[in-house]
């Protein structure tokens, strides 16, 4: 079948749209916004790929998915081929889908975008994951033994994507979670209308098939600590991935109010412990009726949103910088405020306000204008005298950030930077032989695409600790349309050997 | 997944009960002061727990639990001999310092008797002088005073109502004792809050060092979520990881005990919400019973 060169001007002009829910009708229930790409509308926007030569979508991507490869699958309506493109490097395509910041990575430099709007690869992505999820696929590779043991400690995206790589590896893998079950912030901090809990368990369930065992239920350093990981039980190498986690308070008065809690709790207890069913879940929650959210990052929109759905009246967003500002992805700030979320940009709050029975009545703010650019190269924000106001509120939020989580420092001798976090040198080793850390308890609070990134360059690190030979290298060494030195087509699976 | 099982369970009254649980590795990890979170069922919510006791050699850790809200009254009522917990999680917090005190005070009251208990033992193991008080509301409700007596050289027991030992709350005992020896130079006083703010002042003319442990509400206890964070002073401070024990001269416990009230609505409609489900329950079992008794073709 001879088609027709492709060009600029014969594929599909628009991007094609993505169904959503109503945001009159999602901002008050918990199921997923975004409906996902049916096959029609999956084959038009796969479509749209003009499977240019120089590829820059692979290059913008951190795990370097051969993204024309699935896409030209996609048009083929060949599926199971474009999963199994995506999974040779990627084992989590549902959920990186949907969470990846792709306007800074593929899309941000697909040479489609040059002209219209680029090829919308996440969603591409992300409708093949779930196709594989609801027909349940899983390439679960022939893996040799290399007679390691690797233990990861924390069940979240860096952990999760760490594991992922060393079971590839053929070690065995253990990875110990606090919590009563693993997912870390994509379980207790992600909602529901963001990523569904049956998206991260599925994927879940693939890195079990690949071998990975889940211990939950487990707080290293204090059941045993990094030290006893190494030296009693027997891991040769480990992978620290326990999150930032110690949110940030203002010092502001009025702070240990009944009804100021911080996002992470807020999103906790709404998330995980399903404190939205109670008292089917015996969790609670005292959803409030007039919420303020103090910060505008990703954290603050979930929590904002999290809080229209439990039933809110009134939701404000209380940030000092303005709109260009925040943090938060773009699509969420617009989500927010299609829901009917309140923005207060350029205010600051100085105190909250409480009643006769210790609880929050109302958060006094100031207004706040832009001076001079700050270290960071955005204009700092000066109080303007004399403008304070009240918000009526009976729940405030804080999602300005975490600081280091103490637990790590306080029982093992691994070094710490000035700010708490654990100290890694360029390939992410710690001060301790064989033991690794990313994600956020190294840089602080970033995004999950990052921490996942971070998983995979500790993993990088680890296997060349174990003399473990990296199968990316193989990978990249093989020609096209081979795997490890065998035709795709011969075989449902990649054949790992190991040096 | 959940292999917390229970191995031993003792009732100490209407309201108190003991649970012993298989967990080798948390009994080896497990020192004074440090707590466990609980979750009873898939369902349920994650309470902390002080450890009460440890047995390295048996693999078991002790909890003492008063059934005051739902969670611990569905537990009362479920967790039997032979039966799991969905989720225990520990040692959690940081342990008790147990310095090179001559002299020590340890005052548990009511519940916070338990968790005094092997600190109590490790005062002793490190060559202290230890004086017991334990109070509670009525003699009814003593337990572990025999206990206490094979870890302490003195033991004063209290009672609001004088129905057994002396009359008076433990800040009674604690004059008492140091009325007996003004060399005392450390204090250890673990209860409900108001009990401790009673201890912490009555020690504070005296200038003895007063350790309280504290028991905010928590949700994951391991720093995360922030919930439980108490003044300290002019800090603010996580419980769960800062803690538990902390100077008890230097904390708010006015503040501690309003934030302890937040919940009380839910917890009253919870508890409600259980009572009736459990009426129900119990009245579409008699129900059944009786048909079956009525109806001889129906087993």
């Amino acid at each position: 079948m001879a088609a027709k060169k492709k060009t600029i001007r014969t594929i599909p002009q628009a991007r094609t749209p993505m169904r959503e829910q109503d945001p009159k009708v999602r901002a008050r229930n918990f199921s997923e916004v975004s409906l996902g790409y049916g096959l029609d509308e999956a084959l038009v926007e796969a479509d749209r790929c003009l499977q240019c030569p120089d590829q820059p979508c692979v290059r913008g991507c951190p795990v370097g998915i051969d993204i024309p490869a699935f896409i030209q699958k996609i048009v083929e309506k060949h599926h199971h081929g474009a999963y199994d493109i995506i999974t040779d490097t990627n084992l989590l395509p549902s959920i990186c889908g949907r969470v990846c910041p792709q306007e800074n990575q593929c899309e941000g430099v697909c040479t489609v975008g040059d002209t219209l709007e680029p090829v919308a690869i996440g969603r591409l992505e992300r409708f093949v994951g779930d196709m594989a999820i609801k027909e349940g696929w899983a390439n679960i590779p022939y893996i040799e033994s290399s007679g390691h043991k690797v233990g990861i400690v924390g069940a979240g995206p860096a952990g999760m994507a760490c594991a992922a790589d060393m079971a590839k590896a053929g070690c065995d893998v253990t990875v110990y979670e606090a919590f009563h079950q693993p997912g870390g912030v994509l379980k207790y901090g992600i909602p529901d209308f963001r990523l569904p809990n049956e998206v991260i368990d599925a994927e879940l369930d693939k890195l079990k098939q690949l071998g990975i065992k889940f211990e939950c239920n487990t707080l290293v350093g204090r059941l045993f600590t990094i030290e006893q990981m190494v030296t009693e039980l027997g891991f040769h190498a480990v992978f620290i991935g326990t999150g930032a986690g110690y949110p940030s308070f203002m010092g502001i008065p009025g702070e240990s109010l009944n009804g100021v809690l911080s996002a992470n709790e807020l999103l906790t207890r709404c998330n995980l412990m399903r404190a939205r069913d109670y008292p089917n879940f015996d969790t609670p929650l005292k959803p409030g009726k007039h919420v303020a959210v103090i910060g505008a990052g990703n954290t603050a929109m979930d929590a904002l949103r999290v809080s229209l759905r439990l039933g809110a009246l009134s939701v404000h967003c209380v940030y000092r910088r303005s709109k260009t500002e925040a943090p938060a992805r773009k699509e969420e700030i617009h989500h927010a405020g299609e829901e009917g979320v309140d923005f207060n940009w350029l205010s600051s709050p100085v105190e909250i306000l409480g009643d006769d029975n210790k609880t929050v009545r109302a958060l006094r703010c100031v207004r706040m204008e832009l001076g001079e650019p700050d270290e960071s190269g955005r204009r700092r924000p000066v109080v303007i005298p004399g403008s304070e106001f009240e918000l009526e509120t009976d729940m405030v939020v804080f999602a300005i950030g975490t600081n280091a989580n103490p637990i790590i420092g306080q029982t093992s001798k691994l070094k710490l930077n000035k700010r708490g976090y654990i100290a890694t040198d360029e390939n992410l080793a710690t001060s301790i032989a064989g033991v690794y850390a990313g994600g956020d308890i190294v840089t602080g609070a970033a995004t999950v695409i990052e921490a996942m990134g971070a998983g995979r360059k500790a993993a990088r690190g680890m296997k060349a600790y174990l003399g473990l030979r990296d199968t990316e290298s193989v990978y990249d060494a093989d020609p096209a349309g081979m795997r490890f030195g065998i035709p795709r087509g011969e075989h449902g699976f990649a054949r790992l050997r190991l040096a | 997944m959940s292999n917390f099982e229970i191995v031993t369970r003792t009732d100490f009254s209407d309201v108190t009960y003991l649970l012993e649980v298989r967990h080798p590795l948390l009994a080896r990890a497990a020192r004074p002061g440090q707590f466990v979170i609980v979750m009873a069922t898939e369902h349920g919510e994650r309470i902390p727990l002080t450890i009460a006791d440890f047995d390295r050699d048996k693999g078991t850790i002790t909890l003492v639990i008063q059934a005051v809200g739902k969670t611990t009254r569905e537990m009362q009522q479920n967790c039997h001999v032979g039966d799991s917990l969905y989720a225990m999680v520990g040692p959690m917090g940081v342990p008790s310092p147990i310095g090179h005190a001559k002299k020590v005070l340890c005052v548990g009251g009511g519940l916070g008797v338990a968790p005094m208990f092997p600190q109590a033992r490790a005062f002793q193991d490190a060559g202290a002088y230890v004086i017991g008080v334990i109070g509670f509301r009525n003699k009814d409700l003593v337990f572990w005073d025999d206990k206490f007596k094979t870890v302490c050289d003195e033991v004063i027991v209290c009672t609001d109502d004088g129905s057994a030992g002396v009359k008076g709350t433990v800040a009674e005992g604690i004059r008492l004792a140091i009325e007996k020896h003004p060399d005392i130079d450390e204090c250890v006083a673990i209860g409900p809050p108001i009990m401790m703010k009673g201890s912490a002042e009555a020690t504070r003319p005296h200038k003895i060092r007063t350790m309280v442990s504290l028991n905010p509400l928590m949700v994951d206890g391991t720093g995360m979520c922030g919930g439980c964070r108490v003044k300290i002073g002019n800090e603010i401070k996580f419980a769960c990881v800062d803690g538990p024990d902390f100077d008890g001269h230097l904390v708010d416990f006015d503040d501690l005990m309003a934030r302890l009230k937040r919940f009380t609505a839910e917890e009253r409609m919870a508890l409600e919400h259980w009572n009736d489900t459990c009426r129900l329950m119990k009245q579409a079992d008699e129900l059944a019973a009786a048909n079956a008794r009525n109806d001889p073709e129906h087993y």
